[in-house]
């Protein structure tokens, strides 16, 4: 009873001033920081994930991911190459700005700069044309049904703020001064940024003039990076946090257990993948010499069927993946279900590889990140050691990302034999898979820049080209089935699975998990 | 006395490009920091063309010529990853670090100087051995491991103590404390044990056995002898004399103490150097790299210079030596 007077008087003192008593604020933490607030600069999830809650695009997406409207009240299609889009009337920037097509049209130029990384939100030869006030028109060079996928990210800045405080150009990386935008945020999003230091804390604050209703009750966001998992941890289990991301699998019975806490799950939409070299002639990393084995899909096969989906995700995912027979998330291509992985079959693998010539098995090396995906280390150490079942020998190279990049991609000169690697398709679209992971490539990597392994099969790359310009979702849809039957029997890649979200929170917060693990604090609520 | 100063500069430049340049040889093997600054998506191309804004191309010597002649001005240039200048980021965590470097070194000697005298006066005492077996611990055990364990303890079973952060900070121009509000000398109190641990075990130790000698000598003795108080003889006498060499070593001590920050300041998300640091390497942020491991460098230069010149003008033997040259 010791608490009893003070509380009562604060909840006196509460009940006196009336409305504040009800403000509620939302504490929580990642483990990664908010560097900067230009939304331009950094194309990754939780920079734009952050700034969604304070910058609003054309579209949204809702908590399941469809498209909704958001600064466009409806679009159409009025030709094949022209969207229409009618711009919301009477929303406001945070610092009473009007929104007008004027800020359309200066965000497509800016969001298409040089410096900024969401270039390719918006083709550079689309044009962008105000009809009036509240109307714009795209004009593209020719169809593109996805056009508006990746607009959810595309931020609308204030044409008048931006210049007015000489923040035009787009914080660059290589800027050499600090830019306005990069410190300072002006959008017409549910909440505002009433404070930023740059890797300690950002504070947010509920927007009461936005034109949509918020769907939570939380008035006052204040986010806190913290790299550390065991102190992310316990800041949540000590309630001083109302909510962590990620949580580390090995913690999740620890948060459910807890009282007062609890662990939200689910699939999330990056798949994680392996990789093999079949464009060399002869493998860097290999005992194999003169010849390439996995430029034969019965090498590619066997390694497939060698590896046991199944024991990855309950020993090393804890149950927190979900196989994958394809290179995208079922959530991102609607005839998924279509597609079944190849069975774990150690027997079948070994008669392949001895079909192939290496009755004995081989050696190679393989590259993997050990601090980009969920357990992505323990997963490579898994697959060696299902492959040296089949006589494989994996010699494993796991390195941190600022490496294991440097290494394996165009600018190291994709100096690898076999790797693991994640992807997220960031237009939700399988085109940008058959694109980035499958499109032929060069040694520059023009054509499919992250198709690591220079996989190639015209086939695929001309399905691709009509997947980009075709109209019609179902002939569409077709033609994306086809081109990943043509993937999954040329054993391209191996997909794995994709990874798991898990989300730490106060058993009095409801929010709504997204699968592309972007928090947005409209829809939290706090008891 | 000047030209001895003059050589010792001399040495301390020198000292501070030799940091400079091995640092700056070793940022070649952290990683591409171009990777870190752009999504998955940015293409080849436009990768390429960052990395010549930036001068990443150019050869390792005329980069490492350009940073020197930039911090010869202390413009350390603009961080990677918060597209803001260096010397401004380090200068706003230099208050947190320094806050927390000082309690720490408080704590180590507030606690270590009694628990030395104690153990050194009642060497075979029961509580004696309950200090030495404790201060074994602090210095076996890791810094981030006692942390964890304080955390789990202080924050998470007895919710008493905060487990990350500054708690509500105070600034007073463009230094921020955290020591006048409440809730930040509470966040201070875990981060400062975990800090000061292994001073403060150092100097139980070597106040103990220098008691153990002082207790020992021939004055003691005397002053026994003479009937003068035990509390008198203890701490007027032979306290007094076990200090010089406590009060050199934590002088020392202090430049480890900040440089060796880093690692309670990422398990408490402390927002010091050490953590902002921390962070430049995950990320590639040469320029936050460069600048953090020249601003220890020069910690360490500017101490030993002192201590140099102090011995200088305490041991009469250096002068001598110099003039028979």
């Amino acid at each position: 009873m010791r608490y009893f007077k003070p509380l009562a008087a604060a909840a006196l003192a509460a009940s006196l001033m009336g409305t504040a008593a009800s403000a509620e604020t939302l504490r929580y933490a990642f483990q990664g920081t908010l560097n900067q607030l230009d939304p331009y600069s950094l194309n990754e999830t939780f920079t734009l994930g952050s700034l969604g809650n304070v910058y609003e695009g054309l579209t949204r997406r809702a908590p399941d991911l469809t498209i909704e409207p958001a600064l466009a009240e409806r679009w159409e299609v009025m030709e094949p190459n022209r969207w229409r889009f009618y711009l919301r009337q009477g929303v406001t920037f945070h610092n009473g700005n009007p929104f007008t097509a004027d800020d359309v049209v200066f965000s497509a130029d800016r969001v298409r700069s040089e410096g900024s990384d969401l270039t390719t939100r918006i083709g550079a030869d689309v044009e962008v044309v105000k009809v009036d006030d509240y109307t714009v028109d795209f004009i593209l060079p020719g169809p593109n049904p996805i056009l508006h996928y990746e607009w959810d990210t595309w931020y609308i800045m204030d044409k008048e703020w931006t210049e007015e405080n000489g923040a035009v150009a787009v914080t660059s990386a290589s800027d050499t001064t600090p830019n306005h935008a990069a410190l300072n945020a002006n959008g017409t999003g549910p909440y505002k940024v009433a404070s930023h230091e740059s890797g300690v804390r950002t504070v947010y604050e509920k927007n009461e003039n936005w034109w949509d209703t918020h769907d939570g009750n939380i008035d006052t966001v204040e986010f806190t990076p913290i790299g550390s998992d065991a102190t992310r941890i316990a800041a949540l289990l000590s309630g001083e946090l109302d909510m962590v991301y990620p949580v580390p699998v090995q913690d999740i019975k620890r948060v459910n257990d807890n009282e007062g806490t609890k662990a939200l799950t689910g699939p999330e939409l990056r798949t994680i993948f392996l990789g093999f070299d079949q464009k060399r002639d002869e493998l860097l990393y290999s005992d194999v010499k003169g010849k390439n084995p996995f430029k034969d899909v019965r090498v590619r096969k066997a390694f497939y069927q060698a590896i046991d989906i199944e024991a990855i995700k309950d020993k090393v995912m804890r149950g927190l993946s979900t196989p994958s027979a394809l290179m995208i998330s079922p959530f991102q291509f609607a005839r998924s279900d279509e597609f079944e992985r190849y069975p774990y079959d150690p027997e079948a693998a070994r008669a392949l590889l001895a079909e192939a010539g290496y009755a004995d098995g081989f050696s190679v090396g393989m590259d993997c990140p050990n601090d980009r995906y969920v357990n992505d280390e323990a997963i490579c150490q898994a697959v060696a050691a299902f492959l040296a079942r089949i006589g494989v020998k994996v010699d494993l190279n796991a390195q941190p990302k600022a490496q294991y990049f440097a290494k394996v991609l165009a600018s190291g000169g994709y100096d690898t034999s076999f790797y693991l690697l994640g992807w997220t398709p960031g237009s939700f679209d399988s085109w940008n898979v058959l694109h980035n992971l499958n499109g032929c490539r060069d040694d520059t990597g023009a054509g499919g820049p992250f198709n690591l392994g220079g996989y190639c099969n015209p086939k695929v790359d001309e399905l691709a080209a009509k997947v980009l310009s075709e109209n019609d979702p179902d002939v569409r849809n077709g033609l994306i089935a086809e081109a990943f039957t043509l993937i999954h029997e040329d054993v391209s890649h191996i997909p794995l699975h994709q990874q798991g979200l898990a989300w730490g929170v106060a058993a009095n917060v409801d929010l709504e998990q997204r699968a592309d693990n972007q928090f947005h604090f409209r829809w939290v609520t706090k008891n | 006395m000047l030209a001895f100063s003059i050589r010792r500069l001399l040495q301390a430049v020198l000292v501070m490009l030799v940091v400079a340049l091995i640092s700056f040889t070793l940022f070649r093997f952290v990683g591409d920091p171009v990777n870190q600054m752009v999504g998955v998506e940015t293409t080849p191309e436009q990768r390429e063309a960052l990395r010549e804004r930036l001068g990443l191309n150019d050869p390792v010597l005329a980069q490492f010529a350009r940073f020197v002649a930039r911090a010869a001005q202390f413009d350390f240039g603009t961080s990677y990853q918060f597209r803001q200048p260096v010397a401004e980021l380090i200068g706003k965590r230099l208050p947190a670090t320094l806050e927390l470097s000082f309690v720490s070194a408080l704590f180590a000697l507030l606690v270590g100087i009694p628990m030395g005298v104690y153990t050194g006066l009642h060497r075979d005492s029961w509580l004696s051995k309950i200090f030495l077996s404790v201060s074994l611990i602090g210095i076996s055990l890791p810094t981030f491991f006692i942390g964890i364990l304080l955390i789990f303890l202080f924050s998470v079973t007895l919710q008493w103590l905060p487990s990350f952060g500054r708690g509500e900070v105070v600034q007073l121009g463009w230094w921020s404390t955290g020591l006048l509000t409440w809730s930040g000398l509470k966040a201070l109190i875990l981060p400062s044990i975990t800090l000061g641990l292994f001073q403060m075990t150092l100097i139980m130790r070597l106040v103990r056995s220098e008691m153990l000698e002082v207790i020992r000598t021939d004055y003691i003795k005397f002053a026994r002898a003479r009937g003068l108080k035990q509390r008198s003889i203890h701490f007027r006498h032979a306290l007094k004399n076990t200090l010089v060499p406590v009060i050199t070593i934590t002088g020392l001590q202090l430049g480890s103490i900040i440089a060796f920050a880093i690692i309670t300041e990422t398990v408490f998300q402390w927002p010091g150097m050490g953590l902002l640091f921390l962070q430049a390497v995950q990320n590639v942020d040469i320029p936050i790299m460069a600048a953090y491991l020249m601003l220890i460098a020069f910690l360490f230069v500017v101490i030993n210079l002192i201590v140099d010149l102090l011995y200088f003008v305490v041991d009469p033997r250096l002068r001598v030596e110099r003039a028979t040259h």
